[in-house]
């Protein structure tokens, strides 16, 4: 596939490779003492398991998984919001396929469609307002989720809804913005990161300035980022560059996609429809201030929230699950006691085994446990 | 579900609702192409076009000269690479 397979060529990977190699001798870096680079998006999180790039790299450079796999981080209390609206009658739920394995309290919405209620999956928003126009006798309810990147698809087809004046359609909303992420996570003193993969596809909406605080007040490279594996190379590269020169700025190794000013027709559609809750839950990380986002009153016509009774009740993570620190990066998946044992990508207990954006899916899937576990005893 | 996938624009369908067809790896799909409007870049210019694909959405034009370049530097890297190795004298040529 164009614009896919050229950022995949193994001979030219292997050549990035030894430079960054050298540029970490250059700057000192050992095994002891490895540069923690985070990447803070899901996609790229894949993208190192899939071609196993982390067990490609040398040990003098530590990738850290952040927080950025919506589907991990959604709320047990949230979920269960979720089923409590799908299980009413005449409601058609609609999801992204990856929310539907996600344990709730009691079940996940897999579970609660076996047991009769009508979630369908879809690809795009699009067609679950389709679905809202074929079946007006029904509830079509989309369950929304996703940062940046997935918020403009809710917002668009809202304001279509809207135009259309489709009565029968609404979203119960989960959508999260990246910024007060990274505020939480750069706020976290017991974490120690030295620099940023930045989410390609986030950017290519936001654009390049909301992250300048990571430069100027914390001092911490960022360079946004592709997701190929040519594409995390380089801007792993462009990081080692920074630290080199000794400079930290926000750089963008993914030209081809992203405009500096990011995406305009994106930004204000989710400025007309979206407004910042004033605290939002995360699974693991807790509540993180105007990180989520609710829709606005001028369409709480479209708001499943407001349509609907649901328990909006607070739960607590499951005892065993550590999912937090593994979304912080402050432990490694396979540290976690019940993973691969108690909780597999079969059994879930934790949400970061559910989604393939999930670093423990991940490490479960790729099988690179063992590369892991090796990279980590010569520490 | 976050992985937007590049495809290109084969015809438009809809120019008022600005949907159109778009080839997704083989796949075809209505896509809606709102995010790539603009006055510089009317609904016309958008077939040929490559774009980034997400949900349902084009989000982003691929520019494919600046594709070209990234890739470019990213080989220039490594003939670099091979160079300095040759002068450290542990390249094979
Ligand atoms: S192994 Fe399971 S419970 Fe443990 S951190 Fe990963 S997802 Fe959470």
């Amino acid at each position: 596939m164009r614009f896919v397979s050229e950022f995949r060529d193994p001979a030219t990977g292997k050549k990035v490779l030894q430079q960054i190699e050298q540029q970490l001798r250059q700057l000192g870096h050992d095994a002891s003492h490895p540069l923690k680079i985070m990447e803070v998006c899901g996609g790229h999180t894949h993208t190192i398991f899939k071609f196993g790039l982390e067990g490609m790299l040398p040990p003098s450079i530590e990738l850290v998984h952040g927080p950025g796999c919506p589907v991990c981080v959604l709320p047990v209390g949230r979920l269960d919001d979720a089923i409590a609206i799908a299980s009413q009658p005449d409601v058609i739920f609609t999801t992204f396929g990856d929310t539907l394995r996600v344990p709730g309290s009691q079940k996940s919405l897999l579970q609660c469609k076996a047991e009769g209620a009508d979630i369908r999956t879809v690809y795009s928003p699009t067609d679950a307002l389709s679905l809202a126009r074929q079946h007006p006798q029904k509830k079509v309810v989309f369950f929304g989720i996703g940062f940046e990147t997935t918020a403009p698809a809710t917002a668009l087809t809202l304001l279509q809804a809207r135009e259309e004046a489709v009565s029968n359609f609404s979203v119960f909303c989960n959508h999260i913005t990246i910024i007060p992420t990274l505020e939480a996570i750069l706020a976290d003193p017991s974490l120690r990161i030295d620099g940023f993969l930045g989410p390609g596809h986030v950017t290519m909406v936001i654009g390049l300035e909301p992250y300048t605080f990571v430069c100027d007040v914390h001092k911490k490279p960022f360079v946004i980022s592709g997701f190929e594996p040519l594409d995390v190379l380089q801007s792993l590269v462009m990081l080692l560059e920074q630290f080199r020169q000794g400079r930290c700025f926000v750089e963008n190794q993914y030209k081809r996609l992203v405009q500096p000013q990011g995406n305009r027709v994106a930004q204000q559609a989710m400025q007309t429809v979206f407004e910042a809750r004033e605290h939002f839950e995360w699974r693991g990380l807790g509540s993180i201030p105007h990180s989520g986002l609710r829709l606005r009153e001028a369409f709480s016509a479209f708001d499943a929230e407001k349509h609907f009774a649901i328990p909006a009740q607070q739960v607590a993570d499951p005892k065993a699950c550590q999912c937090g620190d593994v979304l912080k990066g402050a432990i490694k998946p396979w540290q976690c006691k019940v993973f691969g044992t108690a909780c597999t990508p079969e059994t879930p207990i934790g949400a970061c085994m559910v989604s393939s954006e999930g670093a423990c899916a991940a490490y479960y899937n790729y099988g690179r446990l063992s590369t892991s576990r090796k990279l980590e005893a010569t520490r | 579900m976050c992985l937007g996938i590049p495809g290109q624009v084969i015809e438009i369908q809809d120019p008022v609702r600005k949907l159109g067809l778009v080839d997704i790896g083989g796949v075809r799909r209505i896509t809606n192409l709102m995010c790539v409007v603009d006055e510089d870049h009317p609904i016309e210019s958008c077939v040929g076009a490559w774009v980034l694909v997400h949900v349902g959405f084009a989000m982003s034009r691929i520019d494919p000269d600046e594709a070209q370049r990234t890739l470019d530097l990213l080989r220039e890297m490594g003939d670099l690479q091979s160079e300095l190795q040759t002068i450290e004298g542990k390249g094979t040529s």
